[in-house]
């Protein structure tokens, strides 16, 4: 239907491959911290962001968000004006609290900071307690504040500050005072392996409080009628007993080597003991997370997960050749990052670069840990990277198979490798929020994926056409 | 169901009553804090007006948001030079917040000139960039001293005013190199288009039917667009401005210096298509043979499309319509392009329009139109639904809206990749329209469990 461009032939995407700078950021793998925030508080059930800044802010946050999980993704900002800049952004936060207020109803409004309120200095909890003692007697939701600005980390800390900030503002309690509750913070994963990961946990008979939970609010189905605030989420109630529970599971290898996070906060005030695992990617990892749900309710594995486990293996068997010795780049989120080469090395799979925009400083360690030392030399490791040197590191290694996020799309096309696309944001194929990484399924899932890539790139390069493989 | 509640401060940007009362509409306003707009701000109408010069470097100086936001996000084609479709960013960290950015933005600039050979560049200022510190034109003085290239400071803070202001900043950047290039070989009867970002090709299109009329196009401003060829631009005889928003800034100041008049003109839907081109025939009086060479390019043009409108039509008549974009002037043509496939506007809004602009929405719309200036999704969501609407004409911010209300959706702006300008355009836009209200999935959603 659509014209064919004119485009000249010196011009085309492969001319344009990018080249790496000291001081510039190209095609970044990353985002900023209020969109990790925004995430967290549309898993609240009743939840609204709110970012403490300019409209652009939340519009392009927005736009970004509802590009991967077509749902709508409405996000407040105080919208600051150029005399609010000047004289400070009180006024303007106030008018948003009470206009969220009026227009959504909502049962918490998490407020995000952005580069420039933080810039200016604004005090946001001193304008927040303003604003609640300035109307004392009215009904008012919890307001959770996160400090966010994007020159600290990328959207993943914004994301994991957002947990954090709003289980040290809501949760109470005595740990082991609801024996049968376990809190689960998942970090950034699609809405289907959150739906998994809360099956787990029922399945072992748990109440989970699973923080934030998206899966609902951000892949829901049709509206019989227009609802404001879309729903699903973790309940307020749920997120102010976490400290009841028996114990808290955080996800993400990276994570787990990081000092100060949700789980290691709610241990030190209400005593939850802190289990910090890895992402369960693959086999071990998912074995661990079981076991971990198994130790906490004191029942065994079920027998469906059993049935999963054994169906997984039997896949890995049957396809084993497909996949041992290939090389593969991995990129996106750390956690995300260390998970794959996680299960990658399990299955034989050599993951030759790992990358990620985000800069923890904890992924080389951490995937020296997961992949055997024999791959350690071949292991590309790149923090804190845009694609210009993403790109660089993967024409270098020239792999087999490229796992990660939509973004890579315009590398794996010069370089004329399959990209498997996982995680966020899935901006250019349909069902991104519908992925399934997590768990034994999960895994099965991924594996089937890398292993028709591979399978069809050698169906497709062979003249003889073959239609069994 | 309960009724969307609205705020009251936006309750004069809202027309919603049929009926004989005096219609005012307050608009032209800061968006109110907490409403959800769905604008963006000055550093996005910046970006949008530049984007498409493919030869260029687009740096964006700030934290690494506003430029991972806006990597490769429109269909804005360039026939030659891609350079526009990569994201480049100072990605300031603290460190830089603290001492400041400017260190960092002029190793940056000269880096990535050195690598890319860019015809220009220009560094956009974010949020952050004047609270800092940075004195980001003084950087950009010393780097086009040094490379020999214009380097142009955008100031598109992005809190500095609305998306308009966003538009002039850019328009002055683009000013500035307006005047420096060879004008020797342009003829008399020449053009510069403005406000055409050549999304999915509409630029070629449009560039055809004026080569066509015998009108020489000087440059297009942006669509494929190129360094030399802005510099030409004061070489033409006149100044077409589309999206008149944003550009307009840019022919008052060409009228202004140059001396070169504007006419303003759209080309969504075949009237204002055809309407475009007549007018441009008009401003040349003296070119024997103009006005004839226009009227069998519309006369042809519209007998080739017309047949399928017409099919098209049959399926179409009776359904009605919201239309929410960004500019006014494309409400207008898209309730007159609606209305020739049978459709009628009952919501019809947008983000930056003003008092003129509105008048004139509401004589185009029907009595009971409702009509809206700078909405948000709640109020949105009321009136399609208050308005029983079978399509919804947006951007990638209103689709969920109409998608889980569970009426179609067409994407008129920017991220598109369909050409739908021009009377090809209008032809696709009808084959949009129709592949979306005529949809079976619409009959599964209605049907009960």
């Amino acid at each position: 239907m659509n014209p064919t461009p004119p485009i000249e032939e010196a011009y085309t995407l492969a001319a344009l491959a990018p080249v790496p700078s000291a001081s510039a950021t190209q095609n970044a793998c990353k985002l900023c911290a209020p969109l990790g925030a925004s995430l967290v508080f549309k898993g609240i059930a009743g939840g609204v962001p709110l970012l403490h800044g300019s409209q652009g802010c939340s519009t392009y946050i927005r736009r970004y968000l509802i590009s991967h999980f077509k749902e709508p993704m409405d996000i407040a900002c105080s919208n600051f004006a150029e005399q609010t800049a000047v004289f400070g952004g009180g006024a303007n936060l106030q008018l948003a609290l009470e206009n969220v207020c009026r227009q959504y109803d909502p049962a918490l409004i998490g407020v995000a900071t952005t580069c420039l309120s933080e810039t200016i200095g604004d005090d946001v909890p001193m304008f927040i307690k303003t604003f609640l003692a300035a109307t004392p007697g009215e009904p008012h939701p919890p307001i959770v504040h996160v400090s966010t600005p994007s020159y600290q980390g990328s959207h993943m800390e914004g994301f994991h500050r957002a947990v954090r900030a709003t289980l040290g503002a809501l949760a109470k309690g005595r740990a082991g005072a609801a024996p049968e509750q376990v809190n689960l913070l998942p970090g950034l994963l699609s809405p289907a392996d959150l739906r998994h990961l809360k099956e787990m946990a029922a399945a072992f008979g748990l109440q989970a409080m699973v923080l934030p939970d998206y899966s609902d609010t951000l892949d829901g189905g049709q509206w019989e009628s227009y609802q404001r605030i879309p729903a699903g989420g973790t309940p307020v109630a749920a997120i102010a007993a976490a400290g009841n529970a028996a114990a808290t599971i955080e996800l993400g290898h990276t994570l787990a080597a990081a000092g100060d996070t949700a789980a290691t906060d709610l241990h030190t005030r209400c005593g939850v003991p802190a289990l910090r695992l890895g992402l369960p990617v693959g086999i071990r990892h998912t074995d661990v997370l079981l076991q971990a749900l198994a130790d906490i309710s004191g029942r065994p594995v079920p027998a469906a997960f059993q049935a999963q486990r054994g169906r997984l293996l039997d896949t890995l068997v049957d396809g084993h050749k497909h996949v041992n010795t290939v090389r593969a780049a991995v990129f996106g989120e750390e956690d995300l990052v260390a998970g794959l080469a996680a299960f990658m090395a399990e299955i034989g799979i050599h993951p030759v670069v790992c990358a990620s925009g985000g800069a923890s400083r904890h992924l080389a360690q951490v995937l020296h840990q997961l992949v055997p030392a024999r791959q350690h030399a071949g292991m590309k490791i790149l923090e804190g990277a845009d694609f210009a040197t993403i790109e660089e590191a993967v024409a270098a290694a020239q792999p087999d198979l490229i796992v990660g996020h939509s973004k890579g799309y315009a590398m794996a096309r010069r370089l004329g490798i399959p990209l498997v696309r996982v995680g966020f944001p899935i901006h250019d194929r349909m069902g991104g929020p519908r992925l399934r990484h997590i768990g034994y399924e999960g895994a099965t899932i991924l594996f089937d994926r890398m292993a028709n890539a591979l399978i069809e790139t050698r169906q497709a390069a062979s003249p003889v056409g073959y239609t069994y493989m | 169901m309960r009724t969307i509640p609205l705020l009251r401060e936006r309750e004069k940007q809202i027309f919603d009553k049929a009926g004989n009362g005096t219609f005012e509409m307050a608009c032209d306003r800061h968006s109110l804090a907490g409403s959800v707009s769905q604008r963006a701000c000055v550093f996005c109408g910046s970006r949008v007006v530049l984007y498409p010069i493919a030869d260029a470097l687009h740096l964006v100086h700030g934290p690494i948001g506003c430029a991972a936001y806006t990597w490769d996000i429109r269909g804005a084609l360039s026939s030659g030079p891609q350079l526009h479709r990569m994201s480049f960013s100072t990605d300031l960290g603290e460190r830089e917040v603290i001492f400041g950015g400017e260190p960092r933005l002029y190793k940056a600039l000269c880096e990535l000139i050195a690598t890319y050979r860019p015809k220009a560049a220009f560094v956009y200022s974010t949020c952050i960039v004047g609270i800092i510190g940075d004195d980001v034109a003084a950087v950009c003085r010393r780097v086009a001293r040094e490379q020999g290239i214009p380097v142009l400071p955008v100031h598109s803070e992005g809190f500095k005013g609305t998306k308009k202001d966003g538009y002039k900043a850019a328009c002055d950047a683009l000013f500035s190199l307006v005047g420096t290039g060879d004008i020797t070989d342009i003829a008399a009867v020449s053009i510069n288009i403005l406000g055409e970002f050549n999304i999915g090709g509409e630029a070629w299109m449009i560039r055809q039917y004026y080569e066509r009329m015998g009108v020489q196009v000087v440059s297009v401003l942006t669509g494929d667009g190129r360094v030399d060829d802005v510099r030409r631009a004061h070489g033409a005889t006149l100044n077409v401005v589309q999206c008149s928003g944003a550009m307009t800034f840019l022919a008052e100041q060409m009228k202004e210096r140059y001396g070169i008049p504007y006419i303003r003109a759209s080309y969504f839907g075949i009237e204002d298509t055809a309407q475009a081109l007549y007018d441009v025939a008009a401003h040349f009086p003296d070119d024997p043979g103009i006005r004839e060479r226009t009227e069998t390019l519309v006369r042809d043009e519209v007998a080739a499309v017309m047949p399928e409108l017409r099919h098209i039509r049959g399926d179409l008549e009776g359904k009605r319509a919201a239309v929410y974009v960004g500019g006014a002037f494309k409400v207008f043509s898209l309730i007159k392009a609606l209305r020739l496939i049978g459709m009628r506007v009952v919501l019809a809004g947008s983000q930056t329009g003003n008092a003129d602009d509105y008048a004139h929405m509401r004589a185009l719309c029907d009595p009971d139109t409702v009509i809206l200036d700078d909405a948000n999704p709640l109020e949105l969501s009321r009136f399609v639904i208050e308005k029983q609407a079978d399509l919804f004409i947006g951007g990638v911010k209103e689709r969920p809206i109409a998608y889980k209300l569970g009426l179609g959706f067409c994407d008129h702006n920017h991220e598109r990749k369909t050409p739908l300008a021009g009377f090809e355009g209008m032809l696709h836009f009808a084959k949009e329209v129709h592949l979306t209200v005529t949809s079976p999935v619409w009959a599964l959603l209605r049907r009960t469990p």
